[in-house]
């Protein structure tokens, strides 16, 4: 049985540890909260641009412009998005699970976030690059690297370019995704499309797509970038809540063997006392 | 009978609500736009960008995007939108600077794209500041 000195030393080691993960959780909880509204917020306008494309698309064939010409070949080029810290519940390794099942396994990467990163490099995949991207999400930096998947694409290097990322459906709960980028697919589940779509284009047709695509790929990625951010932090809250919680149980549970083991030597020491005493009578 | 107008940014939604006109800074230059327009779909300059609501005519500075017009409905779609009370002249010069600055260290015929970034920055900002010298007037 330990002894009280131990049982002592073992209480403050995990209070130390209730306290950092108290700490993370509360600072979790702050950056939860501009994530989420963010990624929300973005929402608006993701609906809209889909909309207005789903609206444009019915015109035009596969042709009409290089960033929708769908290729035969298989060679794929995932953007995965995890995360750059660890302490945020299964989040990276349930995005991995999703990646394995949806892709190829000869798939090329460019990662965003340390975590998958250092995963896929074990695993002998290849990383063509690796952003990082601040927080909160800039607009810039989604830019950069969608900059950098359209040229890949648009130069015949893969034929199919794809995003993987934790979607954010609310604090409890997040789902990992991987989603077609390129060749840009209009999105089919607009419900009030207009019925009629003659549309007039200005300057012309192909300078409106080549002015929107591009705009919605990089949308695409900022939208997956702050949903990403949003999913990490709750998860990370989630997660630091229940180490905080499972750090209190703890010390109630050490706490209570502590105060018997205080009993029994109280206990012991009188009877010690009362026989010395009726030993001298 | 009305339109129905959406701004929004990628950051958030601007302005979603009946109107009685819009006048936007189109590719090609200004349109107005009425009620029972042509199904239209247009990229946007950055510029200014006026409707009328409720009888009262609101400006905003855009940025550059494009806009889709249905007969009921316009949408804009656009990197910036700031009303006349978000908009700080100072902060804009100070940008216009910048970005003036930076424009004259790059190499035009290298980085195409940085310099047209660089252009459309300029643009928002000379659009922000117009509207408030008006407002003022």
């Amino acid at each position: 049985m330990a002894n009280l000195r131990d049982i002592r030393r073992r209480i403050k080691s995990v209070k130390n540890t209730a306290q950092i993960t108290r700490a993370m959780q509360l600072v979790a909880a702050a950056k939860m909260k501009k994530a989420q509204d963010q990624a929300i917020a973005g929402r608006a306008y993701s609906k809209q641009l889909n909309g207005v494309l789903q609206d444009i698309s019915e015109g035009f064939s596969d042709a009409t412009h290089a960033l929708l010409e769908k290729r035969t070949g298989s060679r794929e080029l995932i953007l995965i998005i995890s995360t750059d810290k660890g302490l945020c519940g299964p989040i990276n390794t349930n995005l991995a699970r999703a990646i394995r099942a949806q892709s190829s396994p000869d798939a090329d990467y460019v990662t965003v976030g340390r975590k998958l990163r250092i995963a896929m490099e074990k695993l002998g995949r290849k990383v063509i690059a690796d952003f990082s991207v601040k927080d909160p999400v800039p607009f810039s930096d989604a830019r950069a690297i969608s900059t950098l998947l359209s040229r890949q694409f648009l130069e015949g290097n893969y034929d199919k370019v794809s995003v993987a990322y934790t979607r954010f459906v609310n604090t409890l709960s997040q789902v990992p995704e991987v989603v077609q980028l390129l060749p840009v697919v209009p999105p089919a589940d607009h419900a009030e499309a207009t019925a009629t779509n003659d549309f007039l284009f200005e300057p012309s047709p192909a300078d409106v797509l080549s002015a929107i695509l591009p705009l919605y790929i990089n949308f695409k990625v900022f939208q997956a970038l702050m949903e990403a951010r949003a999913s990490e932090h709750s998860a990370r809250m989630v997660a630091m809540k229940a180490a905080t919680d499972n750090a209190k149980k703890f010390i109630k549970e050490l706490t209570l063997e502590y105060n018997k083991l205080r009993q029994g030597a109280i206990t012991s020491e009188l009877l010690e006392i009362t026989t010395a005493m009726k030993a001298m009578e | 009978m009305p339109l129905h107008l959406d701004i929004v940014t990628p950051e958030k939604s601007i302005f979603s609500g009946l109107v009685d006109n819009v006048y936007l800074p189109g590719a090609d230059g200004e349109m107005g736009i009425l009620p029972m327009h042509a199904g239209l779909v247009t990229a946007l300059q950055a510029g200014i960008l006026h409707y009328l609501h409720n009888g009262q005519e609101v400006p905003l500075a855009i940025g550059s995007g494009f806009a889709e017009i249905t007969q009921t409905k316009v949408v804009v779609l656009t990197d910036m939108a700031l009303g006349e009370a978000e908009i700080d002249i100072a902060r804009a010069e100070a940008g216009i600077k910048r970005a003036q600055e930076k424009l004259a260290s790059v190499d035009h015929s290298l980085d195409a794209e940085e310099v047209a970034y660089l252009q459309g920055n300029i643009a928002k900002a000379t659009a922000a500041i117009s509207i408030k010298r008006r407002g003022r007037h």
